[in-house]
């Protein structure tokens, strides 16, 4: 049977529609790193000690044999024991939680999924609580010469991990998840992590509690290398493996039956998705606290530049989210120098209306995806 | 061949399905007809390996669907659904890609293969435009030429073992009857062309008289009747519907004309338990 018999005409919408075309990857991204460049390099300059960019650049020309004066032995320490670690940690934290909340939506098939509202962030920062009450000893590791820099990440995923399987089960029935009740689920993880956060500040003596408030408030500073060494190692473990699985994500996101018969295991796919983001999200949350929102403004923004395919989405929302908890980390440093205010309490002022005006802009509300 | 052996499927106290036998055949198409609720969808969920029948067997060439792992049955079958889903806001061509994806396809093969295939479910008009902002119709166009992709890519340039099946659940819902004829012989002319297999659920009686090989009726989760579509018994009709049908040889429809009269049939009440 020949196919030109009866085509029908084209009629309303057929053609007549603009034909639109995403923009293209490469200069978005090309831009991007630009920005992230120069916040790099605006950060270095700018804090309690001023270190104008001149005089770095001279010192780097000095120390290649070049014609420069070096920097004072103060100043250079405090560009790479104390500035540089915190910049280079804030914009690993972005680069996981931006790509960390991508994988959440698709895996949730929702726009709004993020680390921080889901719950993970919290049965991260519960888990962390413990870790940094009872202390190594008091986990029974005296013995494993383990310090809590270890086995406060390794802490912190596994408490991600309890709240993300719990929200995936409430949330999942036939296979499907309903939008709203993965917020509410969220929601009751969000109340019993701060539950249990506020049994651990109970617990906990002077020290622990000053250090836990601050810690949770979320931030980059007082980590140096050592500190944030393996942390690091497991967020770029957990964002390669999510960068990997860019290609499945767009087939998840159209659907678990349709990835199904596309030719993916949706659960096996679902579990191993779900593992990443609570290793990058615990290994996150144990370095800097809680950092919301980042994962939920970024991706969003991007997806309206970029459109939903994953293998553009995920890359460029690494580097903008990078860029923008590096400028937080900047505005945190200097608002109110010397006085260091926590970046997570930042965010959360900016996410917050944003969030708000999310769930107006969205037709249909929380049913709405 | 893509065959149900006396399948049933039972979930908590429902019985689903029940004791159905049905083949679909490389080079036929197959309409599968019944009521509302008579398990159409199910039969072909059981199909396309999707759900796993909780009594008898389905089976691709004789291997059970269950133990064929799900990146090689994407090669083998494609099933359209009745509804699609859109989470996000995928462009037609993105979805388009993604279907091909899998395989290793130069970029211009890949993009002729998948401007053939919109062409040929009447969606040409289409490749600029999101999902989201599509009509029920449209998507279901694109979701068929999304099914024609998948199963193309799948067999360029390698060697594939066996015909495909394509599996489509009431695909020509909302469609205007143009596009109801078109896509329906769209799928005939890949039947033809690709030698492969065709089950299509109906409800429309004189469609499936005019592009179905063989029909399957069921009941209440049960085979009420197989058989070739030209021997399709209106008394049986009758008794499965619950209303009087009325048979007509048309030539100027090119065939058989099944009309339902609305009035209570003959031969009585359904007897679907």
């Amino acid at each position: 049977m020949s196919l030109t018999l009866s085509m029908p005409s084209s009629r309303k919408g057929d053609g007549a529609a603009p034909s639109f075309r995403r923009p293209p990857l490469v200069p978005v991204l090309a831009a991007l790193a630009v920005a992230l460049a120069l916040a790099v390099l605006m950060a270095i300059a700018t804090g309690g000690v001023s270190v104008p960019l001149d005089r770095s650049l001279s010192h780097l020309a000095s120390l290649l044999g070049l014609p420069g004066t070096p920097l004072s032995e103060r100043d250079w320490m405090v560009l790479t024991m104390l500035r540089l670690p915190r910049i280079v940690l804030a914009a690993a934290v972005g680069v996981t939680l931006g790509v960390a909340g991508v994988a959440l939506q698709a895996v949730f098939r929702n726009p709004l999924a993020d680390p921080g509202l889901v719950g993970v962030s919290s049965g991260a920062a519960l888990a962390g609580s413990a870790a940094m009450v009872l202390g190594v000893s008091g986990l029974g590791l005296a013995r494993s010469g383990l310090s809590l820099a270890t086995v406060l990440p390794l802490a912190a995923f596994l408490g991600a991990l309890a709240a993300t399987v719990l929200i995936l089960a409430i949330s999942r029935r036939d296979g499907r998840n309903a939008p709203a009740t993965m917020l509410l689920a969220g929601i009751a993880v969000n109340a019993m992590g701060g539950a249990g956060i506020g049994l651990f500040s109970y617990l906990g003596d002077d020290l622990a509690l000053r250090q836990m408030t601050f810690w949770m408030m979320g931030g980059f500073g007082g980590s140096g290398w050592a500190q944030i060494g393996p942390a690091m190692l497991l967020m770029g473990l957990a964002t390669a493996g999510l960068l990997a699985g860019a290609r499945r994500l767009d087939l998840f996101a159209m659907g678990e039956r349709e990835a199904f018969l596309q030719g993916l295991d949706p659960h096996r796919f679902a579990v191993r998705t779900v593992l990443l983001v609570a290793l990058g999200v615990g290994a996150a949350v144990a370095v800097s606290g809680l950092i919301g929102f980042v994962g939920l403004i970024v991706p969003h923004v991007m997806r309206i530049l970029l459109g939903p395919v994953h293998s553009r989405l995920m890359p460029a929302t690494a580097l903008a989210a990078a860029v923008l908890l590096v400028l937080a980390d900047t505005v945190a440093r200097t608002i109110a120098a010397p006085a260091d205010v926590p970046a997570g309490l930042l965010l959360g002022a900016v996410g917050g209306p944003f969030f708000l005006w999310l769930l107006r802009r969205r037709s249909g509300g929380l049913g709405g995806a | 061949m893509l065959e149900a052996i006396d399948a049933g499927l039972t979930i908590g106290r429902a019985r689903l399905l029940d004791g159905v036998t049905a083949a679909v055949r490389p080079g036929r198409v197959l309409a599968i007809l019944g009521p509302n609720g008579a398990g159409k969808s199910t039969l072909l969920s059981l199909l396309s390996g999707e759900r796993r029948p909780t009594a008898g067997r389905v089976l691709l060439d004789g291997v059970a669907m269950s133990a064929i792992p799900a990146p090689r049955l994407a090669v083998r079958r494609a099933l359209v659904a009745q509804h699609q889903a859109v989470a996000f806001a995928f462009s037609v061509e993105e979805v388009m890609e993604l279907a091909t994806e899998p395989w290793l396809i130069r970029p211009g093969d890949r993009r002729a293969l998948i401007a053939d295939c919109l062409i040929r479910a009447g969606a040409g008009g289409l490749a600029g435009r999101l999902m989201p902002q599509l009509s029920g119709g449209e998507r279901q166009r694109v979701a068929f030429a999304r099914a024609l992709a998948q199963l193309a890519a799948g067999r360029h340039g390698h060697d594939v073992a066996g015909p495909s099946y394509l599996l489509l659940d009431e695909p020509t819902a909302s469609l205007d009857p143009a596009h109801q004829h078109h896509l329906l012989r769209a799928a005939r002319d890949w039947v033809e062309r690709t030698g492969g297999g065709c089950a299509v659920i109906l409800h429309d009686l004189t469609l499936a008289a005019r592009y179905a090989d063989d029909g399957l009726l069921l009941a209440g989760g049960r085979v009420a009747w197989a058989g070739s579509m030209s021997g399709l018994p209106v008394p049986v009709l009758e008794r499965v519907f619950g209303t009087a049908f009325v048979r007509l040889d048309l030539p100027e429809a090119e065939g058989v004309v099944y009309a339902a009269t609305g009035r209570a049939a003959a031969s009585g009440k359904m007897i679907c338990e």
